[in-house]
């Protein structure tokens, strides 16, 4: 079906690929891994037309294709669904599949068959919630894929590339996500999987392949490896010791506790953070995670309730009270992408007045690689720029920071350098809270774990609570 | 399947608010101007006084017609993400060009109008072509390309000049019963637009290009063309209301568009009817309200007496209070 050999790319003498190869049968779902870096979306891109190689050809089904353009890979067969989805949100479902290839006659569009072709293939999506007459903006994120995996039926791909799909997902989305895949591979599409979700990899690949350096490590068959094998693959390292040692030792004194709070997306919130401990914050996708951070922090503030040191309004005043957050969304919200690295490790500080940090030092002791202050944070991996933005909050020493998805899109090694610091803050006595979708990560790191429900605590576990018990509590079922 | 979570709301509620794509800032400004005829009704019957006098309306209408057109023009590039700032002075220049053509002759009207729809497609041409080719935001492009025209036309005009025959002022005067021929005129391009923007592919591309040019880019629309159809259309438009204006004024004026603020004053009509400045969503419909809007309240301050200094203020304070209102209203959607 595809045959990707000896693939080789250059950017700006920076060599990025070096014969790679690739093979992936009809209805195979194949993974592709590495950390960031490795080369996997260059390599997917490249698949998708939107790189040109240096060298080495691309065959589907036995015949030797080129694309210079995207447009030239849609019409071969290959979609490719992005991490940040192509949809327009103020339009509908079925103009959105039919972007750019509307059905009708001289200059007409043929609305009844646009709807209508679009009702079919959702249908044989097995999507009910939604219609093509929705306005994208209106769906939840899951629903969006939906949309985009439909786009791909209408263009009649055969080979779907998903970049990082569970992404943004709610745990009880993933399950859905999975469901619709195996519908593709049914038909007998090829999906390429890329994920940095070991658990995902191994839930749907038929065959994994891994990349490192630019180069092709190995390429398996999902049944014979286990998730050791496959991360020393990956990072060439046992990382068997994923998470760091907790501190032990008792918790320091409190450093920020909430008494009643609450606000139009949370109720009765009563929570305490010691210093030098970290405390895990679970739940699913709208049980109030971000809001409850954002309250804390003062974005998004509570309206009612004690809260010690002060009940920040605003996220000045939470600065002010010695909190810092670290958000989900670090493009959107943490880091300013076209400047320079100095310029957002010292935002915060700037706008507090807090002196003149030493910036080179912070950026060394958050593992910044390379560390150099001058580089447009645009140009770096997502987990050198999670590194800033921890870097930001360090200049100005908050007593408490709270961790919003801190290792989402961040490769493995990036991962532990960031549990590691989020240790070593912890040690030198800063309260941590940290949200994570990712229940091994969230259990390995906290002290204690809290759930929250609904806007409200559903309850509390301490170290060490299974998974189950977690998810338990969350979905209260 | 059954006790699965339903993520979002039904879809028979999604059903109901479809009808309107950009629905509630467009319906918001048809409430703002029912609301303000009720008011200005029962104002002046308090007075003892008429408002909305057959002759009133007629007078909005007339009064609508060149803006409304030019806003429909400016309607079709903000939605396309992009924007223009030249039509004050394209709108003069054609003036002359009409006005210069026909030269008082009735055998010069289809030889006048075709001249202005080639110079004013042209400009529109140059507009796109700037923006999409060198890559210059549409705001200074349009600027520049209205300075050049403004720079031209102040070379050879120093007043008003050519002139057009009485069959043309038929344009700018006449009307059909309660209705002025260029009210029909407004009417029709606005109809013209909304068919374009419902029911084209260029219409739909339009939308996609302004909503996210890259998005469009990726689906294999060929985004500079689109925005360059956009500009033609705004500058034809742009055209005919210079069409109207020479008709009304029976010459052509080197400033007539520039002292009727048709920039500035199409752009604030636009955006008062709920389409977003940065393009992708709105529509024709928002715009005929927003004009309708603008030209209701210049009646009731009219009638009023009230100088035009306050009648400003209030015109600003309406703008930012509908913008304030729509920005509200998607935070919360």
């Amino acid at each position: 079906m595809l045959k990707m050999t000896g693939i080789g790319k250059s950017f700006q003498g920076v060599r990025v690929l070096s014969g790679v190869d690739l093979e992936a049968a009809a209805g195979e779902v194949h993974a592709v891994v590495g950390e960031n870096g490795a080369g996997k979306s260059t390599l997917m891109k490249i698949l998708a037309g939107v790189h040109s190689p240096d060298e080495g050809t691309i065959e589907i089904d036995g015949r030797p294709v080129t694309f210079g353009h995207p447009i030239e890979a849609q019409r071969s067969g290959v979609a490719i669904i992005h991490q940040e989805f192509n949809l327009l949100p103020e339009r509908t479902v079925a103009q959105n599949v039919f972007l750019g290839r509307e059905p009708g006659r001289w200059g007409l569009v043929d609305r009844a068959a646009m709807e209508s072709a679009t009702a079919e293939l959702l249908h044989s999506l097995g999507e009910e919630t939604f219609g093509p007459g929705d306005l994208v903006r209106r769906l939840s994120v899951a629903q969006q894929q939906v949309v985009e995996i439909a786009k791909a039926l209408s263009l009649n791909a055969r080979i779907v590339v998903m970049d990082e799909p569970t992404a943004a997902l709610a745990e009880h989305e993933v399950g859905l996500l999975y469901a619709l895949v195996r519908r593709l591979t049914a038909r007998g599409i090829t999906v390429l999987y890329i994920s940095h979700r070991l658990r995902e990899v191994f839930e749907l690949a038929d065959r994994i392949t891994v990349l490192k350096d630019g180069s092709r490590v190995a390429t398996e068959a999902a049944a014979g490896l286990d998730t050791a094998a496959l991360v020393r693959l990956m990072v060439g390292r046992e990382l068997d010791a994923h998470f760091p040692a907790r501190a032990g030792g008792p918790p320091g004194e409190v450093v920020l506790s909430v008494r009643g709070g609450g606000n139009a997306r949370l109720r009765d919130i009563d929570l305490e953070v010691r210093a030098g401990e970290i405390v895990g914050l679970a739940g699913l996708q709208g049980s109030g995670r971000t809001e409850l951070a954002k309250a804390l922090f003062g974005a998004e503030p509570f309206t009612t309730g004690e809260m010690r040191p002060r009940r920040p309004r605003s996220a000045r005043e939470g600065i002010a009270a010695g909190i810092g957050l670290v958000t989900e969304d670090r493009k959107a919200e943490g880091l300013l992408l076209g400047q320079r690295v100095r310029d957002n490790a010292l935002l915060v500080a700037r706008a507090t007045g807090g002196g003149r940090p030493a910036v080179e030092k912070l950026l060394e002791r958050v593992r910044l690689s390379p560390p150099r202050p001058e580089l447009e944070v645009r140009t770096l991996s997502g987990g050198n720029q999670q590194k800033v933005v921890l870097a930001k909050w360090m200049t100005v020493a908050p007593r408490v920071l709270l961790f919003d998805e801190p290792t989402r899109g961040v490769d493995v090694g990036a991962k532990a350098a960031i549990h590691d610091l989020m240790r070593e803050l912890a040690r030198d006595g800063t309260g941590i809270l940290m949200i994570s979708s990712e229940l091994p990560e969230l259990i390995g790191m906290s002290d204690r774990v809290i759930v929250l429900r609904d806007g409200r605590i559903a309850g509390e576990l301490p170290a060490g609570a299974t998974e189950e018990a977690v998810m338990h509590l969350a979905a209260a079922s | 399947m059954t006790g699965q979570p339903r993520l979002r709301p039904a879809p028979a509620r999604l059903a109901a608010l479809r009808p309107l794509p950009a629905g509630g800032p467009a319906r918001a400004v048809y409430l703002a101007l029912a609301l303000l005829v009720v008011l200005g009704w029962v104002l002046f019957a308090l007075r003892g006084e008429q408002f909305l006098t057959m002759e009133n309306i007629v007078g909005i209408q007339q009064r609508s017609a060149a803006l409304g057109i030019v806003a429909i023009g400016q309607t079709m590039v903000i939605l396309a993400g992009s924007l223009d700032l030249s039509v004050a002075y394209l709108i003069s220049l054609t003036s002359l060009v009409a006005a210069e053509t026909m030269a008082g002759g009735d055998g010069m009207v289809v030889p006048a109008i075709a001249a202005v729809l080639a110079v004013s497609a042209t400009v529109g041409l140059v507009n796109g072509l700037v923006v999409t080719g060198l890559r210059v935001h549409a705001f200074i492009a349009t600027l520049g390309v209205g300075l050049i025209v403004a720079g031209l036309l102040d070379a050879r005009y120093d007043g008003p000049a050519g002139s057009v025959p009485a069959s043309f002022q038929h344009l700018g005067y006449d009307r059909i019963g309660p209705l002025p021929v260029s009210a029909l005129l407004w009417a029709a391009v606005a109809a013209a637009a909304w068919f374009l923007l419902r029911r084209t592919r260029l219409g739909h591309r339009i939308y996609a290009v302004g909503g996210d040019a890259e998005v469009a880019r990726l689906s294999g629309v060929r985004t500079g063309r689109v925005v360059v159809a956009a500009h033609v259309i705004c500058s034809v438009c742009a055209g005919i209301g210079g069409l109207l204006l020479a008709s009304r004024l029976g010459a052509g004026a080197p400033t007539v568009g520039t002292d009727g603020g048709y920039d500035l004053e199409s752009i604030a009509a636009v955006v008062l009817g709920g389409t977003a400045l940065a393009g992708g969503r709105g529509g024709v419909a928002g715009t005929v309200g927003g004009v309708l809007l603008l030209a209701v309240l210049d009646s009731v301050f009219n009638q009023l007496e009230i100088d035009s200094f306050a009648k400003d203020v209030v015109r600003g304070v309406v703008l930012v209070a509908a913008l304030a209102i729509y920005a509200r209203g998607r935070r919360t959607p």
